[in-house]
């Protein structure tokens, strides 16, 4: 982009704006909204100039401290651009939704611009200390903003996911630490740099070094320490206790980002770092890893069938979406021995999978917590499955926009979640069909629960006190109706976004050695 | 016997003794009539300008000999003690002027001057005898100095106790020397030494055990080295402020300066006695050349002695101060734990002039903050009516001057750089450890500046009543101006010194011993 | 130039000690300049010294007769330390714009404090360095004694009295190694090529890593810091935790390891796997950081959070000193400027902002407060504080501590595990004091509801502000490029382990 560090400006966008928003108080949410708007614009333009061919484009590099070989190294493929672009839009979604902050407005604000930043900047990091950093960073604000502007048991749900979190990054930090060391020599320091780490570990010269340094199967550890910080993230199961008390006590915008785009920062940490460095380790643990996957898409399901509050339904069933992902990602990890070759194409089908999956999700569940959002206002906090009935005719448009939300989640045809998920299911069979079988019955227990919840809530009798139910008022409509049209846009025509990830895909799976 | 040198060689002694008399004519034939103050301010004057006069005839004084044996030498560290002996004994005047515990300034100004020029001798003396009547004429001029409070029981019973003590030492020391004339027939110092070395030689006999014990005994009292020190809490206390300011500081200064001389002599000796012996004797003086590293040639002797002298009075008198809550007894132990830094240096004595030069440099400047220190406990005693702790609270506030000039002084006391005292402390336990390996030099100093730490305790509590601790009593202390510009003349040389110690260094260096 | 940071100071105490008393506003404007000039000349001597090897600023004989130089030097470790130190002290300033009670004394000991702190970074003579080194320890005493708060004359003579034995074995070795090279000299370059002996260095390196390290809060000599941190007055507990304790450090890096290097050699025999000096104060740094990380996590008092954070921190120090190599005792000295600054901006916020209004300290009673209300600068200054505390990316800590936990990997790996734990322990203690101290869950009850309004806290002044914005950016601008230090630091470094240390 003619020597504009894009990038470096798309990040310091939010704090600049974070800053601004700290100081003026009442006005923050119009200052948060026009850097969303500012940072989706920019998020687009960089979408728009990802290099054709899948590489990594819009690189930026300048020496930072050299003797920890760290340097300051920005890029994106289409994975991170559509990351940016899924984090502009959410961010945007959830400052649009945050419209009753009154308690100090201006911290708000701050914090979530800068969770923003934090995301923009794990999406363009190359380089592990400022991933790091960017990384930890993004968990701040958002434990703040449950802390102080969430449930009635917003103080223990704000401290597990901190510790949850930190507890994972403490294994990531470990885990680099060890690649870090392995790879220096007693004059040149190690690396931190993703790609000359996964060159290093494409050519098995990063597995030699780790265990010439820390003995036989360390590398397997390394692996583990690095997922342990995916996995809490994400979360896989069992390392998701910390996410239904997070999501059910955070305010309903916060929940928006925390699902819509901080559960994808493990999926990209998956992607941009796991696979890559550790691909043939994960390849050694695969049948493990895929039963937890599995598990993680029945169980995620099967619990959200359980729940009466709505908004721990979703929840359960973000686990059981991002459980897909998991799903596709330890699946395609085939072991290099045996049948490779022709496993590619169904490789890169999962993988565009899971890209989709990951911004189709992120749309679709922000939406939906949106809606809970705007139901909950109208509930008087009410929010329990059973509170509900019949809405749908006092609030049809309310009830229809909401549909396609939830048919989206449902994983209709024609609808965005779909796409995605056709395409995970449709790697995954060839690649492990037992887990591909079992995985079928959480989209069934999704399906139904997704369809109980909506007998429940908007047909039925109608209880009489929610007769006077408000429907969606035009502000919200013209608010909410993009969303819904960027979800029927992606169901119809998925090339708008396959076609740039694609290549990405390609690129990314030659790359990668199991 | 040639008068003319012995007038030369004692021609500061005789000034100092010029101006006793001159004192005495002054307050009682022209001003007895004035009032107190005129009549102290003029005696004070009249005894500075003594000092002065010596001061300035110093450099005259030659050495004497009767026949082959010199009885005083002139110079060398005897010409700096002398010159201490005479600025400290003029700055203890300067705090006369404020003091109200006599009625005849007079008379005690005289007594001042004579007990100086006693001091003076001591510092010269090279022959027994000489030592011993200068001793005594200081002795006996501080006694009564003590007492001098006339209206002050205290200070009666200080005079008493250190008569008694005074008296006993002095009676060791004649037992001693008469030992140590017995084993050398000699009461010149140099033959003394050598006898020493020739009975040490013969098999060691017992007799010279003794002698050097008692003589021990006596100058240790002089210095209240430990266990010899019992009168000093009780003098320091009970002696009026100014006395007591020379007590502690030119009495001190002429003791050591004698222990030098001593030293001196006696590791010259061991150095040639394999050689022709008392032909040598000479060579005493011209020390500074370079010499092989003598190690203290005595199995138990002499430095044996100082050893453990000086290892007790660190001891006892830094633990002993921290129980103190009198000013005027603390300085008193911290006076004793000083003595016994220095009777390190004593016991490890160098064959360069390092150690000479170094004991003087501690001298000296401790006698300068010890009469600082008097100082300012009289003014405090006289605004308060006590030297506990105490009536040093809220100092800061009544008098930030003198509560400055006080932090300066004790600073100073506990070492702590880049004040004097530290630079005196450095010196000294560099020549010690200069002076040869060893695991028990090093130990000792090792102690002593362990030592030096345990005493910022005490000192730390006076200051901490004088600058921490809220005010019982606000109201300001007036200060004579004469005292204050003494006090505080006092204070800038402890930091100019400090700041630049190669100038107190390069001063005492300058003095050449005279042949 | 940089000599002048040194005299300014000094010039500064003298002049506060001159202005009349009652004038608080004169002395503190006054203060303030002195210390920005100080601050000023540090910046620009860092800014022209950069990358340069080491140069003499000042060489005259001071004491002839002992070989003694005046001799003022610089290289890359002494700039970042002086340019914490001008930090420091201008920070310092800032935060003890509050103290009424004798104002003119409190910063005449503040600013002399200061200039023996300057002096011991740019003396490259022994004896100078020690004479600092004791300039020093007495302002402080009579700061905490005078202007602290819990039981502060009993903390501050035992801070008075910890330094003093400390420095007083640095006296003995300092004798030692004078009468022993037989050089005639006290510079550190000449002591240096002495040539002492093995066996003399063998025990000459403990004695003096010892009496430096009990300022630097070597465990286990450490218990002056809490104490003295707890009772000191805000500016005096900056300085402490920021400068005071890395004279210490800087003393074992400068001279211990720089004197006698062969005392860190193996003794030949080993028990339980300690085979060298190196080893034990290796352990004893280990010790450090995990027993003061552990020991704060239990504390009800908010300031001894932090003063034990403090033990922890150094051990980080001391530990990056022990590894012996490049990137280790880089992130040494990076650390002793990270945790200067950090130290400085917590202790700033717990006891000026917080407890300068609140009058208690005690979490029990900040529970009930709602300080993140209340006093949202604080809690929101404290959140900062504490993660560039914890070691968050992004500020100075986890470099330097990165740094470290590498080196000491290269040089034991068990060292770096242990090390580990105290980080996690720091992000356990740091995290329960902001949960506690300002974002506590309790209800109030309706009588401390009361007397919330009728007691409004007072409001943030600009000096607080100020201050704690340079801290922070201080910390954050090192945290984000490293660089800016790490060029003066690493040739340095090299050319003392090149020289000197192994």
């Amino acid at each position: 982009m003619n020597g504009i560090p894009i990038l470096t400006l798309l990040t310091a966008l939010p704090v600049v704006g974070a800053a601004i928003a700290l100081v003026t108080g009442k006005h923050a949410r119009g200052v948060a909204m026009i850097t969303a708007l500012a940072s989706l614009a920019i998020s687009l333009v960089v979408w728009m100039h990802i290099p054709a061919d899948g590489s990594i484009g819009l690189i930026e590099h300048h020496a930072w401290a050299p003797s920890l070989g760290i340097a300051y190294q920005l890029g994106v493929d289409g994975l991170g651009a559509l990351m940016l672009v899924l984090s502009a839009i959410v961010a945007l979604m959830a400052i649009d939704a945050s419209h009753r902050v009154h308690h100090q407005p201006g911290l708000y604000f701050g914090l979530v611009l800068l969770l923003q930043a934090g995301l923009f900047g794990t999406f363009t990091a190359l380089n592990f200390y400022h991933w790091f950093l960017y990384w930890e960073l993004s968990l701040i604000p958002a434990f703040f903003l449950i802390k102080l502007w969430g449930g009635p048991k917003r103080g223990s749900a704000a401290t597990q996911f901190f510790v949850y979190t930190m507890a994972g990054s403490v294994g990531l930090l470990l885990s680099f630490l060890a690649v870090f060391l392995a790879t220096g020599t007693a004059t040149a320091p190690g690396s931190m740099d993703f790609h000359h780490l996964s060159l290093l570990a494409y050519t098995g010269e990063l597995e030699q070094m780790v265990t010439t340094h820390f003995g036989a199967h360390a590398m397997l550890w390394l692996a583990i320490g690095v997922l342990a910080g995916f996995a809490v993230k994400v979360p896989l199961m069992p390392f998701h206790t910390w996410l239904p008390a997070a999501y059910a006590e955070a305010p309903s915008p916060v929940t928006m980002l925390l699902t819509g785009t901080m559960s994808k920062m493990g999926v990209y940490g998956l992607l941009r770092i796991a696979l890559p460095l550790f691909g043939h380790e994960i390849a050694r643990m695969r049948t493990p890893l895929l039963v937890l996957a599995v598990l993680t898409v029945v169980m995620g399901a099967w619990a959200s069938a359980a729940q009466k509050d709505l908004k721990r339904l979703f929840a359960y069933s973000s686990i059981n979406h991002l459980g897909y992902c998991q799903l596709a990602i330890f699946a395609l990890a085939v072991p290099a021995t045996g049948a490779a070759m022709s496993a590619a194409a169904d490789q890169a089908a999962a993988l565009n999978g899971v890209i989709l999956q990951m911004f189709n999700h992120g749309i679709t569940a922000a939406a939906l917590f949106w809606f809970i959002s705007m139901l909950q206002q109208r509930s008087g906090g009410l929010r329990g499955i059973d509170d509900f009935g019949g809405l749908r005719r006092p609030a049809p448009v309310f009830a229809g926009l909401m549909g396609f939300a939830l048919f989206s989640s449902l994983g209709l045809p024609g609808l965005n979640g779909f796409v995605g998920e056709f395409l995970i299911f449709r790697g995954v069979f060839p690649l492990s069909w037992v887990a591909g079988t079992i995985s079928v019955l959480g989209l069934l227990i999704t399906a139904a629960v997704i369809l109980t919840m909506i007998q429940k809530v908007f047909t039925g009798p109608l209880p009489e006190r929610w007769a006077a139910f408000p429907d969606l008022h035009p502000g919200e409509r013209l608010a909410v109706a993009p969303v819904i049209g960027l979800m029927i846009l992606i169901g119809l025509v998925p090339q708008l976004i396959t076609d740039s990830v694609n290549p990405t895909v390609v690129n990314l799976l030659a790359h990668w050695r199991f | 016997m040639n008068y003319a040198e012995l007038f030369r060689a004692t021609l500061p002694e005789t000034v100092l003794e010029i101006a006793a008399l001159l004192v005495l004519v002054v307050d009682l034939g022209f001003v007895r009539k004035a009032a107190m103050k005129t009549r102290a301010g003029c005696a004070a004057l009249v005894g500075i300008a003594g000092c002065i006069a010596a001061l300035w005839v110093l450099p005259l004084a030659g050495t004497y000999s009767a026949g082959k044996e010199r009885l005083l030498a002139a110079g060398g560290s005897a010409g700096v003690a002398q010159a201490g002996i005479l600025i400290l004994t003029a700055l203890t005047l300067f705090l006369l002027i404020d003091s109200k515990f006599s009625r005849n300034p007079g008379e005690y100004v005289a007594v001042v001057l004579m007990s100086a020029a006693g001091g003076m001798i001591i510092s010269a003396a090279q022959d027994l005898l000489v030592i011993f009547i200068g001793l005594e004429l200081l002795s006996l001029g501080l006694y009564i100095l003590t007492a001098f409070a006339k209206q002050s029981g205290k200070s009666a019973e200080a005079a008493v106790k250190y008569y008694l003590f005074g008296g006993m030492s002095a009676a060791f020391l004649l037992f001693g020397f008469s030992y140590l004339y017995g084993l050398s027939g000699s009461t010149s110092l140099p033959r003394v030494v050598l006898g020493t070395y020739v009975a040490a030689g013969n098999g060691g006999s017992p007799l010279l055990y003794i002698a050097l014990v008692m003589v021990a005994a006596g100058l240790g009292f002089k210095v209240a080295a430990v266990p010899f020190h019992l009168w000093a809490p009780d003098t320091y206390e009970g002696a009026p402020a100014p006395a007591a300011a020379f007590i502690a500081s030119v009495s001190k200064v002429a003791s050591f300066a004698l222990l030098i001389s001593i030293s001196s002599v006696g590791i010259h000796f061991m150095e040639s006695l394999p050689l022709t012996g008392g032909r040598m004797i000479l060579r005493a003086f011209t020390s500074g050349t370079p010499q092989p590293p003598v190690v203290l040639g005595l199995p138990y002797g002499w430095g044996l002695i100082l050893t453990v002298l000086s290892a007790a009075s660190m001891l006892v008198g830094n633990l002993a101060a921290l129980a103190q809550l009198s000013v005027r007894r603390l300085l008193a132990y911290s006076a004793i734990a000083h003595a016994g830094y220095i009777l390190l240096g004593l016991a490890f004595f160098s064959w360069t002039n390092a150690s000479a030069q170094a004991i003087l440099y501690y001298i000296l400047t401790y006698g300068l903050t010890t009469v600082g220190a008097f100082g300012v406990v009289g003014v405090v005693e006289r605004a308060t009516g006590t030297d506990r702790f105490d009536g040093f609270l809220g100092l800061h506030k009544r008098n930030p001057l003198l509560a400055a000039v006080l932090l300066v002084l004790f600073l100073s006391l506990a070492g702590i750089p880049p004040l004097v005292g530290f630079w005196a402390k450095f010196n000294l336990f560099a020549a010690v450890l200069g002076v040869g390996g060893g695991v028990v030099p090093f130990a000792l100093v090792a102690l002593a500046v362990g030592f030096s730490a345990v005493s910022l305790y005490y000192y730390l509590q006076v200051l901490k009543r004088a600058y921490v601790m809220p005010p019982i009593d606000e109201t300001p202390i007036k200060v004579n101006a004469v005292t204050m510009a003494a006090l505080m003349l006092i204070a800038a040389g402890v930091v100019v010194f400090g700041c630049f110690p190669a100038l107190l260094q390069n001063w005492i260096a300058s003095f050449d011993p005279v042949l | 130039m940089l000599a002048w940071t040194i005299y300014l100071s000094f010039a500064g105490a003298l002049v506060e000690v001159l202005l009349p008393r009652g004038r608080a506003g004169l002395a503190r404007v006054v203060a303030l300049l002195f210390a920005l000039a100080g601050f000023g000349l540090a910046i620009a001597g860092f800014a022209f010294g950069m990358g340069q090897p080491r140069t003499t600023i000042v060489d005259v004989m001071w004491v002839p007769s002992l070989g003694i130089h005046y001799l003022l030097a610089a290289d890359g470790i002494s700039l970042v330390l002086v340019l914490l130190t001008g930090l420091a002290a201008v920070a310092g300033v800032l935060f003890s714009w509050n103290i009424d009670l004798r104002t003119n004394e409190f910063f005449a000991f503040f600013l002399a404090l200061i200039g023996g702190v300057y002096g011991v970074f740019l003396s490259f003579d022994l004896f100078l360095l020690f004479v600092f080194y004791e300039v020093a320890i007495v302002p402080k005493y009579f700061l905490i004694a005078i202007w602290g708060s819990t039981r502060r004359e009993y903390a501050a003579m035992k801070l008075a009295l910890y330094s003093f034995v400390g420095s007083s074995m640095v006296l003995i070795v300092l004798l030692a190694a004078y009468a022993t090279s037989g050089s005639h000299s006290t510079s550190l370059v000449d002591l240096a090529h002495a040539g002492l002996s093995p066996q003399f260095q063998m025990w000459a390196f403990p004695l003096i890593f010892v009496g430096f390290g009990i300022l630097a809060g070597l465990w286990p000599f450490h218990t002056w810091a809490p104490t003295g941190h707890v009772a000191a007055p805000t500016a005096a507990s900056m300085v402490l935790a920021g400068v005071i304790m890395k004279l210490g450090a800087y003393g074992c890096l400068r001279v211990a390891m720089g004197l006698f290097p062969h005392g860190m050699d193996p003794w030949g025999s080993s028990l339980i796997g300690i085979g060298s000096w190196r080893d034990v104060f290796a352990i004893l740094a280990v010790i450090g950081i995990v027993y003061g990380a552990r020991v704060a996590l239990v504390q009800t008092d908010f300031k001894f959070v932090i003063g034990y954070s403090s033990v922890s921190h150094m051990g980080f120090v001391l530990l990056g000193l022990m590894t012996l190599n490049q990137i280790g005792l880089t992130g040494a000295v990076l650390q002793m400027f990270s945790h200067g600054v950090l130290a400085g901006l917590l202790f700033a916020i717990v006891g000026r902002v917080v407890y300068d209004r609140t009058h208690t300290r005690q979490f029990a009673d900040l529970e009930g407060m709602h300080l993140s209300k209340r006093l949202p600068f604080a809690a929101w200054g404290f959140v900062i504080a504490g993660m560039a505390s914890m070691g968050l990316p992004g500020f100075s800590g986890f470099i330097a501590e990165l740094q470290v936990l590498i080196g000491s990997w290269h040089a034991n790996p068990w060292w770096t595990g242990a090390a580990g734990v105290g980080i996690v322990v720091g992000v356990a203690y740091t995290w329960r004091a902001l949960q506690r101290a300002f974002f506590s869950d309790r209800i109030p009850t309706a009588h401390q509801l009361e007397l919330e309004h009728g007691h409004a806290l007072a409001a943030i002044t600009w000096p607080e502000v100020a201050g704690f914005s340079l801290l922070t950016a201080a910390s954050l601008v090192v945290g984000l490029y490293p660089k800016i230090l790490l060029d003066a630091i690493e040739p340095a470094v090299k050319t003392l382990l090149a020289g000197g240390v192994q």
